[in-house]
This record gives structure tokens, C-alpha cells and sequence, in this order.
């Protein structure tokens, strides 16, 4: 459906964008993958507490090579640190800091998110395949603040912010907040609002690479 | 005089049945209990249902307990992972059944199970595929799916430290479903890696009661799971 793409930001500035939305002292659970670029940005004079539910709150980054611990992982089964102040804790407290609404931000990835929100990013539901859930439910049902880094369409052309999921859904009306490699984009009672457009690119440009109606 | 500690794994093990249902801790390999799941595999119970995050890496552990259709059903939230072949080669043949369970749901109702209440309302899921079929019911305008506790006859689960009340110290996030399966389990199974003293561990710092445990056995140096792996390890040996 799209025409040729312009060129946006890249995924270090996507990340940057994210983070420099995040308020000092927050509590954050950064999704697998580019989510986890965020960390890479926090902004001067703010401290990020950051959740992994594993277990842990207070991640620190990657070990040094040779020092990783295979019972200090992460949510995507990686080696972390620990920083000094972080505590471990059982499975049912760290879903109880999500779903209970304890933590503030949670960035995650997205296969396609919608102009009400709806966000899909679990399962293309393509027969066959194994389905697997991790706690992506959880962390959009509970934590207050959810913000999607995205591609703002498919490697393939097809748009990822539509008017309606045609994927498996992860949460109703969970999202908002969009960070494209094109945009970011607001989900409001009204629906998308362009809060922000990448350099060189014209509203007119966007809504024609974006299946779901944006207004500014 | 209580000592819950014995001396092998098969001891540990003995009267797991055909049809049991069976926690396993881990998330991934941190917390995954090794060496009681290859002493399963030589103890011979089949048909079991087991409840544990992801289906193993590999050929070991939990991963070669499927490989030997033990298991009838899995009760889990993420079942691939890096390395992770049994399970998928298995499902896509349908030869073993799948309970796809949020990684949250999943622990609230197995500490729903250890903590005597039945079920409980979740907003997790609500509008998705995974509550189809599920009663709802809102309060306060927000609309929740009701879960089902999980009780299991075993759960084998891996400690750092243990003393012989059976209380219990993990390490860092291998912990993470150590300590709700061993209250939702009739009878929990803990490996640790060290034995000590009745007082040793402060009292302050004992992260499962020892009244949720039954039985202990010392493993000294658990394997890897990564390693094993690596290292193309297929148990039994």
C-alpha cells in the first residue's frame, strides 16, 4: 500500500525520543529487542529504576565478557548486572508490580497497533505456529504509562499503524504513546495525534504511509 | 525430630505417579532443578501434566523429559526459546497439549493455588484470544476475565540454601517461580547447592518457609543447561 518510504530517524534516535519522555525517578520495563536501546539514553540528572519480571528491580546493563552469571538474566534470558540497591523477588511480586500498577513505563515493540490503541505484538496468529505470550499481556494490562517503538511500516510495505489490529490482539486500547522511525504519535479520544514528524517530512507524507487516520 | 533433607534424588522422587501434575521451577535455565528432572526421566513417571514457564532448551532437563513423552500437557507461557526444539517438533505433530497462560496469570494462579482461593479476576488478556470463553465481570468500570487457581501434586524447584526445616534461600533470578510452587504443590521437591545449620539462615532473610517444603536433597555443583547445550549433551547420558 505504501510508496517508496522517506527516510526517518534511526532506531538510536527512536530510543532517545523514548527517553527523553521518560520522567526522573520512574520505574521502567523496557521489552526485548529496540525497547531495550532506551536504556543507552537516559537523559542527564534522571534516574530510571529499571524492572525485569524475572525478578529483578534494578537491572544494571550487560556483564563484562567473562562475568556473565546464567542466574542473573534478564526477561529475554540474557546476562545483566545487578546495580547496587536492586533486589530480587518471586514471580508473583513482580507481576504484582505490573499488574498492581507500581510500575510507570513500559516500553514494548509492536507487529501493529491501532488508532484506539490496540496493540497486537504476541502473535501474527498464523496457523501452525506455536504461540507464546511471555508477560506482554500483563505489562500492557498494568503499567500506567505504554509506550511503542516501532518501525512505522513493515519491511515488507504494509502499514503497522492501522485503523484496526488484523493480528492477534495483546491488549484493548492499551497504548499511549507511538514512536515511529517516521513520527511520534499521541492515541487520543480522537485518535492519533502527530505530536512530532521526523526532519523533511510533510503531514501529507505521513498519513499516506499510515493506514489509520492522524490529524495534528 | 523433623529432617526433610534426603539423601538422592531418587529418594527424593519416589512416589511422583503416572498423571501427576508437576510444577517445574525456572525461567529459562536460571531456577530450572536439573538434576531432579533427569532423575524423573530415570524414575519413569509418565503422562504428566507439567506447569513451568518455557518447555527447555536442547536435550536435557525439562526439554528431554518431553523428548521422552512424558509429558501429556504443558501449562506454560513462552514454550520456544533459543535452543528450543523438542517442544515445537512436537506440538506442530500434535503429540503433546499446550495451556497458553500470560507469564503473570501464570504466577497469580499458582500462588492463588498455594494461598487457598480458587480463582481470582485479572484485567491481563481482557479482549485478546487468550480469555475466550473466560467469565468477565467489571468493577468499577474495567472490565476483568476470571483465572482458575493451579494446585499441583509435585513441584521440583531449585535453591541456593537449605536448612533441614526445609527453609529456603534462592539465588538472584533463578528464583523467580521457586517460591509460589512450592506453596501450591501438596508435596514440593527442592534441590540446593548447600545444606546448612538450623539459625544459619536469619530468619529475616528465609525466602520460603520451610513449612512449604517436604523433602531436600543436596545437589553440590547443579549442571548448566547452556552448557549442556552447547556442548550438544543429550541426557540420559
Amino acid at each position: 500500500m505504501v510508496n517508496e518510504l522517506k527516510e526517518g530517524w534511526d532506531v538510536n534516535q527512536m530510543a532517545q525520543k523514548v527517553a527523553l519522555d521518560i520522567p526522573d525517578g520512574s520505574y521502567v520495563n523496557l521489552g526485548i529487542g529496540i525497547p531495550e536501546k532506551v536504556a543507552a539514553f537516559v537523559p542527564e540528572g534522571r534516574e530510571f529504576i529499571y524492572h525485569t519480571e524475572n525478578g529483578l528491580l534494578g537491572m544494571g546493563p550487560v556483564p563484562a565478557k567473562g562475568q556473565e552469571d546464567p542466574e542473573l538474566i534478564n526477561a529475554g534470558k540474557k546476562a545483566v548486572t545487578a546495580i547496587p540497591g536492586a533486589c530480587y523477588f518471586h514471580h508473583a511480586d513482580s507481576f504484582t508490580m505490573i499488574r498492581g500498577k507500581h510500575i510507570d513505563v513500559c516500553v514494548l515493540g509492536a507487529l501493529q497497533v491501532a488508532e484506539n490503541g490496540d496493540l497486537a505484538n504476541w502473535s501474527t496468529g498464523e496457523p501452525g505456529a506455536i504461540p507464546a505470550v511471555g508477560g506482554a499481556m500483563d505489562l500492557v494490562a498494568g503499567v500506567k504509562t505504554i509506550y511503542v517503538i516501532t518501525k512505522h511500516i513493515t519491511k515488507t510495505g504494509e502499514a503497522k499503524i492501522v485503523k484496526n489490529c488484523s493480528y492477534p490482539l495483546t491488549g484493548k486500547a492499551v497504548v499511549n504513546r507511538i514512536y515511529t522511525d517516521l513520527a511520534i504519535l499521541d492515541v487520543t479520544e480522537k485518535g492519533l495525534k502527530v505530536i512530532e514528524l521526523a526532519p523533511g517530512l510533510s503531514f501529507e507524507y505521513l498519513q499516506s504511509v499510515t493506514e489509520a487516520h492522524i490529524f495534528q | 525430630m523433623i529432617n526433610k533433607i534426603v539423601t538422592n534424588v531418587e529418594e527424593a522422587l519416589q512416589d511422583i505417579f503416572d498423571g501427576a501434575t508437576i510444577m517445574i521451577s525456572g525461567f529459562g535455565e536460571a531456577g530450572s532443578p536439573i538434576e531432579l528432572i533427569h532423575a524423573l526421566i530415570d524414575q519413569g513417571a509418565k503422562d504428566l501434566t507439567i506447569v513451568s514457564n518455557n518447555t527447555g532448551s536442547g536435550e536435557v532437563g525439562l526439554a528431554a523429559l518431553i523428548a521422552h513423552k512424558r509429558v501429556k500437557k504443558m501449562i506454560c507461557s513462552f514454550p520456544r526459546t533459543a535452543n528450543s526444539t523438542v517442544f515445537p517438533e512436537l506440538y506442530k505433530k500434535g503429540e503433546i497439549e499446550l495451556e497458553l497462560v500470560p507469564q503473570g496469570t501464570l504466577a497469580e494462579r499458582i500462588r492463588a493455588g498455594g494461598a487457598g482461593i480458587p480463582a481470582f479476576f485479572t484485567p491481563t488478556s481482557v479482549g485478546t484470544p487468550l480469555a475466550e470463553g473466560k467469565e468477565t465481570r467489571v468493577f468499577d468500570e474495567i472490565t476483568y476475565v476470571m483465572e482458575n487457581a493451579i494446585k499441583a501434586d509435585f513441584a521440583l524447584v531449585k535453591a541456593l540454601k537449605a536448612d533441614r526445616y526445609g527453609n529456603l534461600v534462592y539465588n538472584k533470578t533463578a528464583r523467580n517461580f521457586g517460591p509460589i510452587m512450592c506453596t501450591a504443590a501438596k508435596t514440593a521437591i527442592v534441590q540446593a547447592e548447600q545444606i546448612v545449620e538450623l539459625g544459619d539462615i536469619d530468619p529475616e532473610c528465609v525466602v520460603t518457609p520451610g513449612i512449604f517444603v517436604k523433602r531436600v536433597v543436596k545437589i553440590t555443583n547443579p549442571a548448566q543447561e547452556s552448557k549442556l547445550v552447547a556442548e550438544n549433551r543429550r541426557y540420559p547420558w
